[in-house]
């Protein structure tokens, strides 16, 4: 039933996906300033509300850990196997993101980096969850969960601050590349391509999201059940 | 009349370190060599001298701060001290602050001593209000710290936790250095005004504060 789901899932991610190309390459017209290179931004800002979506999920879920760690520990395994999900599906898009940012950034300002408030709390954002994710793998058991769980809460805790001391940062020593990006409104005729691949690559983020968080959940009940061959053996 | 407990941690963690004095010995020594390093690395002439003496401070702190925060529980860790710790009645909060404390006071007494060495390296006369430093070096050595600490006790149980410190420390503690350093540097060279990242600072430290003492019993009773 779930195989079904899923396979149901795919189809109708890589049909929403292949729309959302079309549309974005051949229909809605180009930038009137940029030209093709402005397309870019229909990967771009996808892979954006995909990072934020699986990062807040990720604080949603430890903190529920957290919180139903003692009293209900089926739930609370549940919302680890979501978190550590949720957060690889973020690095990811984040990579995605910084990367498509690169790329635009060559051929708009001509250079791949510049260290703008934006770009620079991406990359510390980038850090702290590759950092919780080494955090997950460094540690064993169920000591792991907890302490991956206080760790999101702080990763979390952090990003804004990084963003208001990167902006405070670069507005003391403006850089002279970085003048109204993308962001100064979109022509409603692109809209539809924004929209299209929005809806994909948020569907295909959920799709990895519940492989990953089935193999995770396959993973716990091995370990269940090694510790309750262990327990009996002795 | 009775001490706070976390007081009582405090002059148990001095006393430790009073008798040993390894803390402060390794961390002085490496800080030592980080300046050394950089300053032959970056052959700090008069007109960069202002500008990269800031930022050499900040990470000497940081890497000497590391490297003997993974000693500070490494040490109860001994005899099963940090199960007895557990155990007891007093708040886990109260033990993480009094540990806290005592590194911030090893921490600043390091400071202390390079911060004349300094000033004959690196051949410094501050531009601006030096005595914002006094506010500035504390708070930013404080966020290392209280960030330090709680990551310290965080990995103290996995596999390597010398590694893994430094790889959760860092990311999280960005913005503070970046705070440190800006506002060092603007008091060194006199052109800017400190005060933002001095607020910038105060109100990272009371944020992550807040966190850590909140969470840290969680972190206490991981295993449990």
């Amino acid at each position: 039933m779930t195989k079904a789901f899923r396979w149901l899932w795919f189809a109708a991610t890589a049909a929403v996906l292949a729309n959302g190309f079309r549309i974005a390459m051949y229909v809605v017209p180009e930038d009137v300033n940029q030209g093709e290179i402005s397309r870019i931004l229909y990967y771009h800002v996808p892979s954006w509300s995909g990072m934020g979506t699986f990062f807040a999920l990720n604080l949603l879920c430890s903190v529920a850990y957290l919180a139903f760690r003692n009293s209900r520990s089926a739930l609370a395994d549940k919302a680890d196997a979501l978190a550590v999900a949720s957060a690889e599906m973020g690095v990811v898009y984040c990579l995605i993101g910084m990367v498509t940012g690169s790329l635009w950034g060559r051929a708009a300002w001509g250079i791949w980096w510049t260290w703008d408030a934006r770009l620079t709390t991406t990359l510390v954002l980038w850090l702290i969850y590759v950092a919780y994710l080494l955090l997950r793998r460094f540690t064993g058991g169920a000591q792991m969960k907890t302490l991956s769980a206080v760790m999101a809460i702080f990763g979390f805790a952090d990003v804004p601050i990084v963003y208001m001391s990167t902006r405070w940062w670069r507005t003391q020593h403006p850089a002279p590349v970085f003048f109204g990006g993308p962001n100064s409104g979109l022509d409603p005729s692109m809209l539809p391509a924004l929209f299209w691949n929005l809806a994909g690559w948020l569907m295909w983020g959920v799709f990895v999201v519940s492989l990953r968080y089935s193999a995770e959940r396959r993973h716990q009940r091995a370990e269940q059940q090694a510790a309750a061959a262990a327990l009996e053996a002795a | 009349m009775k001490r706070p407990y976390f007081l009582l941690h405090l002059l148990k963690d001095l006393r430790l370190e009073w008798r040993s004095r390894d803390a402060i010995n390794a961390m002085l020594f490496f800080a030592l060599l980080v300046v050394v390093i950089f300053s032959l690395a970056f052959d700090p002439t008069r007109s960069v001298a202002r500008q990269i003496s800031g930022p050499v401070l900040c990470v000497a702190i940081l890497f000497a701060a590391v490297s003997a925060l993974n000693q500070a529980w490494a040490r109860e860790l001994r005899h099963a001290v940090l199960d007895a710790q557990r155990m007891t009645p007093a708040p886990a909060s109260s033990l993480f602050l009094g540990k806290v404390l005592a590194n911030f006071l090893f921490v600043s007494v390091i400071e202390l001593i390079l911060a004349p060495l300094f000033t004959i390296f690196y051949n410094l006369h501050p531009l601006g209000n030096a005595w914002l430093l006094l506010v500035a070096v504390p708070l930013g050595t404080w966020a290392i710290l209280i960030n330090g600490t709680f990551f310290a006790a965080l990995s103290i149980r996995s596999r390597n936790r010398e590694l893994l410190l430094p790889l959760i420390l860092f990311p999280i503690f960005m913005p503070a250095l970046l705070g440190m350093v800006l506002a060092i540097s603007a008091v060194l060279s006199g052109e800017t005004d400190p005060m933002l990242w001095i607020k910038m600072l105060a109100g990272y430290d009371v944020i992550f504060t807040t966190i850590s003492l909140l969470m840290f019993e969680i972190v206490l009773h991981a295993e449990d």
